[in-house]
């Protein structure tokens, strides 16, 4: 598709890490939890700033537990979403002063996102920051998957991960519904027809 | 002339027997207490734990160890090289000055120096390391913890290049992994 990042794509400026990075106000020592791939790049960015990285792939787990087939019909088993919400996001309230969720909560059907969304605001410090980005709406049946890597503050490679259906999609109202008891919501629109949404708790 | 050729063509030599400790105590030759010892384990091969091998309990190393089993329990060795292999099964705390992971470990891992988490491997607990280096694909629950190095050659742990080794998983060399998908 026209205007969609290609597996040799070179960084490009992201708005919505720069606020998020920017939102950590210089501090060391922060716990910062991210839910995307497990890279080289990331863990070495945000340790070398002097934070605690954890790390928790949702996207492997989601594969682990339901399989690689069409989410809304793989996630609809409850004894495996059982199995699912008892091994994620098992953390103590307000453990983390930032989140990087990356594009995973539209691979969450509706009953597993709620809870998933309800332990993200309760492990969140208050005002603690939250990345997330959702694709454009778009009237695709399968949308490109992407794999996340910081490579500074203020830019990032997106390497294509070939294409997938979602769980759902979200319009803007949709997003600011699903972060309704948060803070505040922002959006920045990027030109691979990704929406960052930076949450503050 | 045929025949006698026969002969010695299946002549079985005897294979020549190391002298026994009682022959050698006959001959007055001093000999170690010790074992005999094979030169080839001793010229840097580590001790392994083979991937039938099954050990519960606490683990002490004062050489590198390679486990290809399954251990249960603690593995310490804080001078010395600890890997697991692609069989290899830890559900053990660990502490290594370097560890290289091609298998599973579940538990908390403590290096002096360096770990590297290979394609395929899984590593489930907390990390506390001085440098850390990950191969695309590999699978990781837990939290990493990057402490600065005690000795004079550690590098600075701010700087994002200095807490990887020159390794398959720098950004060029991590482009060439993805391309191999």
């Amino acid at each position: 598709m026209a205007g969609l990042p290609q597996p040799a794509d070179p960084l490009r400026h992201s708005h919505g890490l720069e606020q998020f990075f920017a939102s950590l106000g210089g501090q060391e020592g922060l716990r910062v939890l991210d839910l995307g791939e497990f890279t080289q790049a990331n863990v070495i960015f945000i340790t070398s700033l002097g934070h605690r990285l954890y790390s928790e792939d949702l996207q492997q787990a989601l594969e682990q537990t339901f399989g690689a087939g069409e989410p809304a019909v793989a996630q609809s088993d409850p004894q495996r979403v059982q199995q699912f919400l008892g091994q994620v996001l098992q953390f103590p309230r307000e453990h983390f002063d930032a989140v990087l969720v990356w594009d995973t909560l539209e691979r969450l059907s509706r009953p597993i996102l709620e809870v998933v969304m309800e332990r993200l605001f309760l492990i969140l410090r208050p005002k603690a920051p939250l990345l997330a980005c959702f694709h454009a709406e778009s009237r695709e049946d399968t949308l490109p998957a992407y794999g996340f890597r910081i490579a500074d503050g203020k830019s990032l490679q997106i390497h294509s991960k070939g294409r997938q259906k979602l769980a759902q999609s979200f319009n803007n109202r949709g997003i600011e519904k699903l972060f309704d008891r948060f803070h505040s919501v922002k959006f920045f629109l990027t030109r691979d027809h990704l929406r960052e949404v930076i949450v503050r708790r | 002339m045929w025949n006698r050729r026969k002969e010695e063509e299946f002549t079985i030599k005897p294979t020549p027997q190391p002298p026994t400790s009682a022959s050698l105590a006959r001959e007055g030759i001093p000999m170690s207490t010790l074992p005999a010892r094979n030169p080839e384990f001793e010229s840097g091969r580590s001790a392994s734990i083979g991937k039938s091998v099954i050990l519960k309990g606490q683990l002490f190393s004062r050489e590198d160890l390679y486990i290809d089993g399954e251990v249960e329990g603690l593995v310490e060795m804080q001078e010395h090289l600890l890997t697991v292999g692609p069989n290899g099964k830890l559900a053990a705390g660990v502490k290594a000055r370097d560890i290289v992971v091609l298998g599973t470990i579940h538990g908390n891992v403590e290096v002096g120096d360096k770990i590297e988490i290979k394609k395929d491997a899984k590593l489930v607990g907390d990390i506390k390391t001085v440098r850390i280096v990950i191969e695309d694909g590999a699978y990781f629950k837990g939290s990493i913890d990057i402490t600065r190095a005690e000795t004079s050659k550690a590098q600075p742990t701010r700087a994002p290049q200095s807490a990887a080794s020159p390794s398959p998983a720098t950004p060029a060399a991590s482009a060439a992994a993805e391309s191999k998908r």
